[in-house]
């Protein structure tokens, strides 16, 4: 075997292929010239970053041809002039700093690019580049043939520029700004000295603490207001309601203690609990920018295609433009937008966006082809049957689900307690009001502020977000990455799990081959091997890996024919592998499974069968979930895997197969109509009605950064056998929210005896306010850190 | 006496300076992106060296 690793892109070098340029080995010829493009322009400082950082430039002709019709390319520009022009380009392959490196010195390698800057964590790179020297084509291209191959989709066409929100920093800025000034402005009166000099500046110190607190408390808080004010309208005690009043009533008993020179009122406890509580929200908020969880099928939809007008011409034209019965020209590796039937001969299309399913399937002239497919190998051509959104698959994205807003589907566990909290905490300061009111009317109105004041649930306000938060990085870190930390608390609801087959809880890395037929000799083999190192068709490539490595001879008259097999003379026999007919093999009923097969010299031999193979450790984790929720298996597939499945998993599973992405949408409804708490586990654009409806959709993915269904929540593929634990997490989550709320209610009965006796002194609101915060936090830090830690142990 | 006043309203206006810094610095664009600048940071060197060798390195690639 040969231990040797290519220059450019690090992957294993097969002996044969292996070039060596410039004292360096490479694995191809496509890496090779990326080496001698750098090395041409002397950017091979891109090499002493990171060890083998490059890919593998993709053959792509054509490919962006789109880019040179004008009006498409003013969709895609973020800026226009003359002579400039801007745009935003994503690229998936982005992962390390010699990547930064080469994509800020594209100026110099292509002329009339001005200014290139990357954007690591959105795996995006911004050009800017006179439109008068270079075309975005150009600009396309080049990154495509260092290895950069830009992904520009329909989502980039429709979207355009997006505003970035930062209120919330400006709000937390402004918070702390107020705070820190307050803070150190309230040291005179903290330690109360009788002192004649600081007496007589006190009103100036006090006012200027008032003039401080009016930003915080009309711009920062402004939030809480708002979601009060909406919740009240919509019947739903919410926890911003008691916060919205305690910040109201800090304000207006704090003013008038300073008017009325009372004392100096409470604007250090009121900025500090509006920039603490601001401080939790930030943190609840982790985004993962480089992934999305609002994906369609529009972000992976082509901007345009080839159509052939009736002159023969070709011709770019936008997606949405296509109408029935136009014809168009789909290139290899490019998706096909809309429903249609084939034209050319044969074509293999790759429908592993919509099902999940990766091997190719042959399609025969006059056949249908459905959106969404990837044409695999040479370019084929179709007619078009429906236009783009009245395809089979996008017509699921008019479905109601997509259209309504989730954000209500569900109550959060703060706003469940507040609806019992707020009621109670009212019930005191009315009747701490009414006991003082017939002794002393001051202290009467003391006491129903302070009851306010101290009872407002700041510690309650900050339990959820700080844990939830925390819980959102330990998982997050472990590659199951969720939308926002709602998530975790739908997660800890869950009582029924359905899981997609085909590309969920199988894998498409790997697949279990078996060989049934005459039997192959140890010369044959090598043959057979040698034959399949030429191709790239998946099961070529599958079957390659899965046969011995014994040797190899030398193979001539090589031929790939598309949707049939390959061919080839190797020493003195013809070997022909492929489909059933392709090997003179009369076809029996061959629907239900997946096979290659063989032919020697006009012998048919056998064939090797291809199963699905199954993600390690699915046994075990259905079995662990199995005593815990109901599980079922939802498959657009035929039921031919039935049996295995059986045997594979517990009794109780549930199996149904032949699922239209709409049955598998209507099949959730069901559930829940029936009173139960789904979650979905799917992959493919099929899926993503599932994944809408149900209360937690999770997409697993083989590669995070290109490819998932719109969701809540993202598993890499590799953690698939830790649902389990991420479920119990969550549990254990709302666990530690539980134990904190009950913490922090004794803070609160504390400060009441301190309110309710009329005794609440500003000093001791600007001790207990800050120390419930920090235990409250560290509290809930460090016990979902150790839960997180316990139970990973133990799975 | 009168300049505790002066001060503190010296100190407030500091105070207000680095806070309208904090906004611009927002405003801006710089909180976006909190990976990339620290690893562009580390090539400027990097290219730097790159340009001097640039008009003898050619040479030296030419005969190598």
């Amino acid at each position: 075997m040969d231990t040797q690793n290519c220059f450019h892109c690090g992957l294993d070098i097969v002996a044969e292929a292996e070039i060596i340029f410039d004292e360096k080995t490479f694995c191809c010829a496509g890496c090779k010239t990326v080496y001698e493009i750098f090395s041409l322009n002397d950017l091979t400082s891109y090499y002493d970053f990171e060890k083998s950082p490059g890919a593998t430039p993709q053959d792509i002709k054509g490919k962006y041809d789109f880019l040179e019709n004008e009006s498409i390319v003013s969709k895609l520009l973020e800026f226009q002039e003359e002579t400039t022009a801007i745009v935003s380009l994503s690229i998936p392959h982005i992962h390390c700093s010699s990547c930064i490196w080469i994509l800020e010195n594209l100026q110099r390698l292509q002329e009339g690019i001005n200014v290139s800057q990357v954007n690591f964590p959105d795996k995006k790179v911004r050009i800017n580049y006179n439109p008068q020297i270079v075309s975005l084509s150009k600009i396309a291209y080049l990154l495509s043939s260092i290895g950069y191959e830009p992904y520009i989709s329909l989502e980039n066409y429709e979207s355009g520029t997006q505003n970035v929100d930062r209120s919330l920093t400006y709000k937390l800025g402004v918070a702390f700004f107020c705070f820190g000034n307050i803070m150190l402005l309230s040291f005179p009166e903290y330690f109360e000295v009788k002192e004649f000099w600081l007496d007589n500046y006190k009103p100036f110190f006090r006012w200027l603490i008032f003039a401080l607190s009016l930003p915080s408390f009309l711009y920062s808080a402004s939030g809480y207001y708002v979601s009060a004010y909406k919740s009240i309208k919509s019947r739903m005690l919410n926890i911003d309601i008691p916060i919205a009043l305690g910040i109201i009533i800090f304000f207006i008993r704090s003013t008038v203690d300073i008017v009325m020179d009372y004392g100096s009122g409470f604007f250090d406890s009121l900025t500090g609990l509006v920039f603490f509580m601001l401080l939790g929200k930030m943190f609840q908020i982790k985004t993962y920018s480089f992934l999305s969880f609002e994906r369609d099928f529009k972000s992976y939809f082509p901007v345009a295609v080839t159509r052939i007008n009736t002159d023969a011409s070709e011709e770019s034209v936008a997606v949405y433009d296509i109408k029935k019965g136009d014809r168009l020209l789909i290139r290899n590796q490019e998706l096909i937008p809309v429903d249609g039937i084939l034209i050319s001969e044969t074509a293999a299309i790759d429908y592993s966006f919509v099902t999940g399913e990766f091997i190719p399937i042959n399609k025969n002239s006059g056949d249908k082809v459905f959106a969404g497919g990837k044409q695999i190998g040479k370019v084929i051509e179709m007619e078009v049957l429906f236009s783009v959104s009245q395809s089979y698959l996008t017509q699921l994205w008019s479905n109601d689900v997509f259209q309504k807003n989730v954000e209500q589907k569900h109550k959060s566990i703060t706003d469940s307690i507040s609806r019992y909290f707020t009621p109670i905490l009212l019930l005191i300061a009315f009747a701490g009001f009414g006991y003082w009111i017939f002794k002393d009317v001051n202290t009467a109105f003391n006491v129903f502020t302070a009851v306010l004041i101290v009872a407002c649930p700041c510690a309650l306000a900050l339990t959820a977000p700080f844990t939830l938060g925390n819980v959102l990085r330990i998982v997050g870190k472990q590659k199951f990455y969720l939308k926002n930390a709602l998530v975790i608390e739908q997660l800890a609801k869950v009582d029924t799990i359905v899981f997609d087959k085909t590309g969920t809880i199988t894998t498409n890395k790997k697949s279990n081959i078996s060989y049934e037929g005459k039997p192959l000799s140890e010369t044959n083999l090598i043959r057979i091997k040698s034959v399949l190192r030429g191709s790239n068709h998946p099961l070529s490539r599958m079957l390659y890996d899965f046969l011995p490595d014994m040797g190899r001879v030398n193979i001539s008259d090589f031929e790939e024919i598309t949707g049939k097999g390959i061919q080839s003379k190797v020493v003195e026999s013809f070997v022909r592998i492929g489909s059933a007919a392709f090997t003179g093999k009369t076809e029996e009923n061959t629907a239900l499974q997946t096979s290659v097969h063989i032919q020697m010299n006009d012998e048919y031999y056998g064939k090797y069968v291809f199963k699905n193979q199954y993600r390690e450790g699915l046994e075990e984790l259905f079995k662990s979930l199995d005593s815990h929720y109901q599980i079922k298996v939802l498959s657009g597939d035929n039921a031919g895997e039935k049996a295995a499945l059986e045997q594979l998993l517990p009794k109780s599973t549930e199996l149904v197969f032949n699922q239209k992405p709409e049955q598998k949408l209507e099949f959730i409804k069901q559930l829940q109509d029936s009173g139960k708490n789904v979650m979905m586990v799917g992959d493919g654009l099929n899926d993503a009605g599932a994944l809408a409806q149900s209360n937690v959709g999770i997409s697993i993915s083989e590669n995070v950064n290109v490819f998932s269904p719109a969701c809540d929540a993202i598993l890499e593929a590799t953690q698939f056998q830790k649902l389990h634990y991420f479920l119990k997490l969550s549990k254990k989550a709302m666990l530690v929210i539980k134990m904190s709320f009950g913490l922090s209610l004794l803070y609160n009965v504390v400060g009441l005896t301190f309110a309710i006796t009329g005794n609440l002194q500003p000093l001791i609101a600007a001790i207990i306010m800050p120390l419930s915060t920090v235990t409250i936090v560290s509290f809930v830090t460090v016990m979902s850190n150790y839960y997180a830690r316990k139970l990973e142990v133990r799975s | 006496m009168s300049v505790i006043y002066l001060l503190i309203t010296i100190s407030i206006f500091v105070a207000v300076g680095f806070f309208v810094a904090f906004v611009i610095a927002v405003k801006s664009g710089q909180y976006d992106d909190d990976y990339t600048p620290s690893v562009r940071m580390l090539f400027d060197d990097e290219i730097s060296k790159n340009r001097t060798q640039n008009s003898e390195g050619k040479e030296q690639n030419a005969e190598v």
